[in-house]
């Protein structure tokens, strides 16, 4: 190796990998280094449960009280769309869309809302929509109140945003139950977990408009005589329209995703509630057309809220007449009126005859079961492949893995000394090279895929991510994750802990790779880019239950299904960022290895992703987070990590080990995005590349 | 050298000692709070040694009614600082600005608003232009915030829109119309309020030259027609010759020289001035009053011109006759002659001194 390049970091990757090897090696006479001893577990649950029990029992009428009021709205709500005739409803949706972007929005509004009718569950739709109606102002208010706070106060402000973190990352499974218990059974629970769920993203849209306002626009509302209330409401707040509009648009999809989880404590009779029925019950079909209900539902609002922040008015010299003004107004009106009259007279119009609903639920069944059945073989192949050969040997590892049963040979001691030199070779080689941080990678790669990570000795992983956190992110960033994952150990998670790492682990490599090859493909191709966005926008807008259903359709309950749903969530930011990051290139730069004779390949592989590379790590970032976000929702098809210990705390009633252990995968998550982001920063500040992004 | 003839009329805006000093406790440093001190120089350094910055040092001029006072300086010189003053966008550590006789940092903020309201118009160097609302609603929200009716307020913003010659674009979103475009909404929307005095702060920078130039023709026959008291920041030296009545010169917070362009170019304080007047195309400045001296030999034969004649209009008669041109003012008396060696004095004015490579 070339001595001069061996830095401090090098050694000390040196000796943390020493240290494992030697932990693993010894782990046969100190059994604590395998299995974290149980004495050391810190009941925590059990004090939460405590502490819960006795303001149940204590504050419990102030919580009904609350509850009570907030159950009003909702029911009003609900009364009014269940007394419209669905004509009306449908007739006025479609006019709120018209007005909201155009024709177009309108006639596929008309045409969802039409399906939810025919389908036959209309009712469900409105019972779902009337909780959205009122969780969505809730979210929308409190968020941008907290935001304005923030935005004035930088003491509020270091409070808020840690917070606003663990509000997104702590599964909405963790804190259903509490709510359950706090508020009572109902409706309320649904609209208190949406509410805490969207409320962040309006804080932090609030917050980052406010600041993007350009110093020049508030001197001249104030040179203009604006009164502070003024400047406030007339000057910041419109000139930052867009990104509080942004904060509407995200708060809206993140109640919607929200109501749907929340019907998992059933006691209405909602979208969510049907979905999670028919999945039950095992009919599929049935459960992906409801479930595209609620799809529907969040293009139409998501496009609505959309078109309404691009609008902008117009003069006209001319003042206009009172009915030009409000021409749209009294066209939906007198329209409404008169399907109304209609709809007393031809009761098809009020309600949907029973006999004329049409549903190819039953149809969808067959079909997937003969599917099922007569390429029961390959699907079983594919089964077996991705869990022989990718997702058990990361899991327990080659030498658990490699099974005459399983590789169709045994792992001989001359096989592992192969593996042994042909890993230390490559390292070798690659540390020849200068390239010193590749060859630990591999090491640590090598040691990591032989033993399978739930192997390795806890303190050794606590070791090697804190190194990790401490190398990417400073000292403070490496204490942290150490701390994080010593939480997990301490509150006896520990186990799951890795197996929620390890399938949210294998997902997000997975939908990196697939997604920023995707990315790299459309930034070089208009037309793959014009394919691939509309697919990107319907998978972000999709709830993550209908996401669940076809992959449980075809390959049945399991870790596999679980994976592969994860993947199909996750992989749509990597191909965003992937394909933004490649886009936005200095165009100087490129012109000038093109000039240097820079064939495509070397264009693309020497510069445009080595540049790009800080923008791909925050899709690497965002798809983390969102495969942990689906994680939680795989619980339900039985995988076995820490988002189960959530679903079984919320059905067993437990509110303390839900709660621990949702703060479990919050960690995980928080740890994740602080490294991945500090990666990208300070590789943003070296290439000397905008670091605002 | 003739009286400035703006000396005789009536003081609009004035900044007396003015101080803006950021940092820690910047006030304890001027505990009477006038802003007088005995050496500004050292109690500058004091501060500094203090780690405060001193954005602007005792910055005192006079804005006389009707006038274009051009601050000229170097980014970092303090001149968006001291413009922020006259305004209270910022708010000055010490000293005193007058506006019609009134002290306006004594103002409270309802006062302060209504000033504004009223008084004052501010153009940007970029833009400021309200991102929501399109040309004609920009130009009009001064005027909505003041409460008007909405039919009072959009007739006057199309008259300021015509006066810009933006008659056509009132539906355009800001974001829509070139830089030059957006500085004329900014300039409409600054007059609205048809304000008293007039702050532009580097209003020409952001644009192109070419565009830049006609800015400034535009900008100067708006001037003629309005007659504001304006205050006009600039980076710019020969923008600042172009439009000055008077203009100061800035360095580290202080005024350098306040004077007219001429007296600048001709009488330069120190080095620092002399170096920007190096490339000054003085024969379009000076004119034949600049160089006229009085004259013991008989006039007879001469010819004659008017005071504010270019001296580019006269070298060549010059070069021709040894004897010079009679300079006459405007009320027919005589000012002096102009020769051949006033011009190349006025012109040695901008070198300085140097005789080394002559031989005698």
């Amino acid at each position: 190796m070339r001595l001069h390049n061996l830095n401090r970091g090098f050694f000390h990757w040196l000796a943390v990998i020493a240290i494992t090897l030697a932990c693993i090696s010894i782990e046969g006479e100190w059994k604590w280094l395998s299995e974290y001893p149980n004495a050391f577990i810190a009941p925590f649950s059990d004090w939460l449960n405590v502490i819960m029990d006795w303001t149940v029992n204590n504050c419990g009428s102030f919580f009904m009280g609350i509850s009570w009021l907030l159950e009003w709205p909702i029911w009003a709500v609900q009364k009014v769309l269940n007394w419209l005739p669905w004509s009306v409803s449908v007739f006025l949706f479609s006019a709120v869309a018209y007005a909201a972007s155009g024709w177009r929005l309108a006639i596929f509004t008309l045409s969802a809302t039409i399906y939810m009718v025919v389908i036959g569950y209309w009712e469900e739709s409105m019972n779902s929509l009337s909780l959205v109606a009122i969780s969505v102002p809730l979210a929308i208010l409190i968020g941008f109140v907290i935001g304005v706070w923030g935005f004035y106060s930088d003491r509020a402000e270091r409070v808020i945003m840690p917070s606003l973190d663990l509000f997104q990352t702590v599964p909405a499974f963790a804190y259903l139950l509490p709510i359950l218990l706090l508020f009572g059974f109902g409706t309320v629970v649904g609209l208190i977990a949406s509410v805490l769920y969207s409320f962040p993203p309006m804080v932090r849209n609030t917050i980052i408009g406010l600041r993007s306002v350009a110093p020049e626009v508030i001197e001249s509302g104030l040179m203009s005589g604006a009164t502070p209330s003024q400047l406030f409401w007339q000057v910041r707040v419109p000139s930052c329209r867009r990104q509080i509009l942004l904060g509407v648009n995200q708060a809206t999809m993140a109640s919607l995703s929200m109501v749907i989880i929340a019907s998992i404590i059933g006691g209405t009779s909602d979208i969510g509630w049907e979905v999670l029925t028919t999945i039950r019950k095992a009919q599929f079909g049935e459960s992906l057309l409801v479930g595209m209900v609620i799809a529907l539902m969040a293009m139409i609002i998501d496009r609505i809220t959309f078109g309404l922040a691009q609008r902008s008015g117009i003069y006209d010299p001319n003042q206009q007449g009172l009915f030009e003004r409000y021409r749209l107004l009294l066209i939906a009106a007198l329209g409404g009126a008169v399907l109304f009259v209609l709809a007393q007279i031809f009761s098809v119009l009020v309600d949907w005859p029973r006999e004329m609903v049409w549903s190819p639920g039953r149809a969808m069944n067959d079909g997937l079961a003969y599917l099922i059945i007569n390429y029961h073989a390959q699907i079983d192949a594919v089964k077996t492949f991705a869990f022989f050969y990718v997702m058990l040997p990361i899991k327990i590892g080659l030498q658990g893995a490699v099974s005459p049963f399983t590789w169709g040979f045994a792992l001989t001691p001359y096989h592992k000394a192969i593996y042994t030199l042909a890993m230390a070779g490559f390292s070798l080689w690659l540390g020849l090279r200068g390239k010193n941080m590749a060859g630990v990678l591999v090491m640590l790669f090598a040691v990591f895929i032989y033993f399978g990570l739930t192997n390795i000795p806890w303190p050794c992983v606590i070791l090697i991510y804190g190194v990790i956190g401490w190398k990417v992110g400073g000292r403070n960033l490496g204490l942290g994750t150490m701390l994080g994952f010593g939480f997990m150990a301490v509150t006896g998670n520990w186990a799951e802990a890795m197996l929620s790492i390890y399938l949210c682990g294998i997902a997000a490599i997975i939908s990196f790779i697939f997604g920023t090859s995707v990315g790299i493909w459309a930034a070089h191709n208009d037309r793959v880019s014009a394919f691939v966005r509309p697919i990107n926008d319907t998978m972000q807008t999709m709830p993550l239950f209908v996401i669940l259903i076809p992959f449980v359709m075809v390959f049945k309950i399991g870790e596999f299904t679980g994976l592969l749903a994860i993947i199909a969530y996750a992989f749509v930011p990597a191909i965003r960022y992937a394909e933004h990051g490649l886009r936005n290139l200095p165009e100087t730069v490129i012109e000038a290895a093109n000039m240097m004779g820079a064939t495509k390949n070397q264009l693309l592989w020497r510069v445009k992703i080595p540049l790009a590379l800080p923008v791909m790590m925050l899709g690497l970032n965002q798809t983390i987070m969102y495969a942990i976000a689906m994680l939680v929702i795989a619980a339900l098809v039985g995988t076995n990590g820490l988002e189960q210990i959530v679903y079984i705390g919320l059905s067993d009633g437990n509110f303390g080990i839900g709660i621990i252990a949702g703060l479990g995968m919050a960690i995980i998550a928080i740890i994740a995005d602080r490294t991945t982001q500090a990666w990208s920063r300070t590789r943003r500040e070296q290439l000397g590349l905008d670091a605002s992004l | 050298m003739k009286t400035s003839v703006e000396d005789r009329k009536e003081i609009k805006l004035s900044c007396r000692n003015v101080w803006k000093v950021y940092g820690a406790r910047p006030e304890g440093f001027f505990e009477n709070g006038n802003g007088l001190v005995k050496d500004v120089s050292s109690h500058a350094e004091k501060l500094r040694e203090n780690d405060h910055i001193v954005a602007n040092a005792d910055v005192t001029f006079d804005v006389h009614a009707g006038e274009i006072f051009v601050i000229m300086g170097l980014s970092g010189s303090g001149k968006s600082t001291i413009v922020r003053c006259l305004s209270r966008l910022v708010e000055p550590t010490a000293g005193e600005i007058i506006l019609d006789g009134e002290d306006l940092l004594k103002k409270s903020d309802a006062e302060l608003i209504d000033i504004r309201r009223h008084k004052m118009g501010m153009v940007f160097q970029s833009f400021g232009l309200m991102p929501h609302l399109n040309v004609i609603d920009n130009v009009a929200f001064p005027l909505k915030l003041q409460g008007k009716a909405e039919n009072e307020c959009y007739q006057q913003a199309k008259r300021v829109i015509e006066l810009v010659e933006l008659q056509g674009r009132e539906n355009n979103y800001p974001k829509e119309l070139s830089g030059g475009q957006q500085q004329r909404v900014g300039i409409a929307r600054s007059l609205a309020v048809e304000p008293d005095i007039w702050f532009l702060d580097e209003p020409f920078s952001a644009l192109d030259p070419l565009i830049r130039k006609q800015m400034q023709d535009e900008f100067l026959s708006i001037q003629l027609k309005l007659q504001k008291s304006i205050v006009f920041i600039t980076h710019d030296f020969h923008e600042a010759l172009r439009l000055a009545d008077r203009m100061a010169i800035m360095r580290d917070g202080a005024i350098v020289q306040i004077g007219r362009p001429v007296d600048l170019i001709l009488n330069p304080v120190d080095d620092y001035i002399r170096e920007f007047t190096l490339d000054v195309p003085w024969e379009t400045i000076l004119t034949a009053a600049d160089i006229a001296e009085p004259s013991d030999e008989p006039l007879a034969g001469l010819g004659s011109v008017s005071e504010d004649t270019l001296i580019e209009k006269l070298l060549y008669y010059l070069g021709d006759n040894d004897r010079g041109v009679i300079v006459h003012a405007k009320d027919g008396s005589v000012l002096g002659v102009a020769t051949a060696r006033g011009v190349v004095k006025a012109l040695s004015a901008g070198s300085g001194p140097d005789t080394s490579s002559v031989k005698v």
